[in-house]
């Protein structure tokens, strides 16, 4: 009896471990930046290339800065999530387009139609590097001071919306 | 007819004969970027290098890390930059610190339980010996089936 006792530990220690990992998604890494001031950047708006647009005329409000591009297969998904979100007024949601050209960024969001008040274009890529961004679409929760709550990786999803992201804005818009 | 056929299958070489174009035209900018990038994690492409991944997040990483060695920036500088934008995860060596510890410390533990338990189940077996002794003629018994096994050999 006792001989089998260990191997059977053994096993359910190897079992609970494995059981851990096949819940965790190797793509979702933690963000380092989550509690730090959002990266400063200033780029040309997609509507009209002569403005830019700067995180820091945002400070004093929650927003969402959402990185996504025409090329990208995950932000036709959380499209709707995206539109019924701005139509619900809660947060303000701005657009990154990254790496991406103007005319199908464009065209896209004519089709898909545009959730967000505006959307800045980081054509090389580099705002991206700066924020962190290994995989369109991401999502950014932004407070009052321009910190960095949260990192949504992969397309927004109602759920994670309702569960997360909505709790935590409201809290935030509070402080 | 033998010309136009050579003609023809010569035809294919001169598209694409270009070779692939250096990422610096200066080679120990570029033997530094080597040296860096394999011990970087593409984070699209988890398990390829970022020397060895065609993504175009390697290729923009690759360039921001060529630009940060034409700026004269030390090696720790470059991975600070990559670390505080990635997290550990694009390091193929992750540091030591309290939450890798058991990764780091895992594979020593597991060997030294091992090694114990080698040891402990050796000295049971040891103690499960009993020392028999034999008669005298049980003795003689044993050298006489031992030689008529040595004969039949």
């Amino acid at each position: 009896m006792n001989r089998f006792l260990l191997p059977l530990a053994a096993f359910l220690v190897v079992v609970g471990f494995l059981a851990v990992g096949l819940t965790l998604n190797p793509r979702e890494l933690p963000s380092p930046l989550v509690g730090k001031p959002a990266p400063a950047f200033s780029l040309p708006q997609l509507h009209d290339q002569a403005k830019v647009f700067s995180p820091n005329e945002m400070t004093g409000k929650v927003w969402l800065l959402n990185f996504w591009a025409s090329w990208c297969g995950g932000c036709k998904e959380e499209h709707p999530v995206l539109l019924h979100l701005a139509k619900s007024g809660e947060v303000p949601i701005y657009g990154v387009d990254y790496k991406d050209t103007r005319d199908e960024a464009l065209a896209w969001l004519r089709q898909h139609g545009n959730p967000y008040p505006l959307t800045a274009v980081d054509e090389a890529g580099r705002v991206g590097i700066n924020y962190g961004v290994y995989g369109v679409p991401e999502t950014y929760v932004i407070d009052k001071t321009g910190v960095i709550r949260y990192k949504q990786i992969g397309p927004l999803r109602e759920d994670t919306l309702q569960a997360k992201i909505l709790p935590l804005v409201r809290e935030l818009q509070n402080q | 007819m033998k010309w136009l056929l050579l003609i023809i299958l010569l035809v294919p070489c001169l598209a694409g004969a270009e070779e692939a174009r250096p990422l610096t035209d200066n080679p120990q900018a570029e033997a530094r970027l080597k040296h860096l990038a394999v011990e970087l994690r593409c984070l699209v492409c988890q398990n390829q290098t970022l020397a060895d991944s065609n993504a175009p997040l390697a290729e923009d990483l690759r360039r921001e890390v060529r630009e940060m060695i034409a700026k004269d920036m030390s090696d720790k500088d470059i991975i600070e930059f990559l670390v505080t934008r990635y997290g550990d995860f694009i390091l193929y060596r992750p540091p030591l610190k309290a939450t890798t510890t058991l990764l780091w410390l895992g594979p020593f533990v597991l060997l030294i339980a091992g090694v114990a338990a080698l040891v402990l189940a050796l000295r049971r077996r040891q103690k499960k010996l009993v020392d028999l002794s034999l008669s005298e003629d049980e003795r003689k018994r044993v050298a006489q089936l031992l030689s008529e096994g040595a004969n039949r050999l």
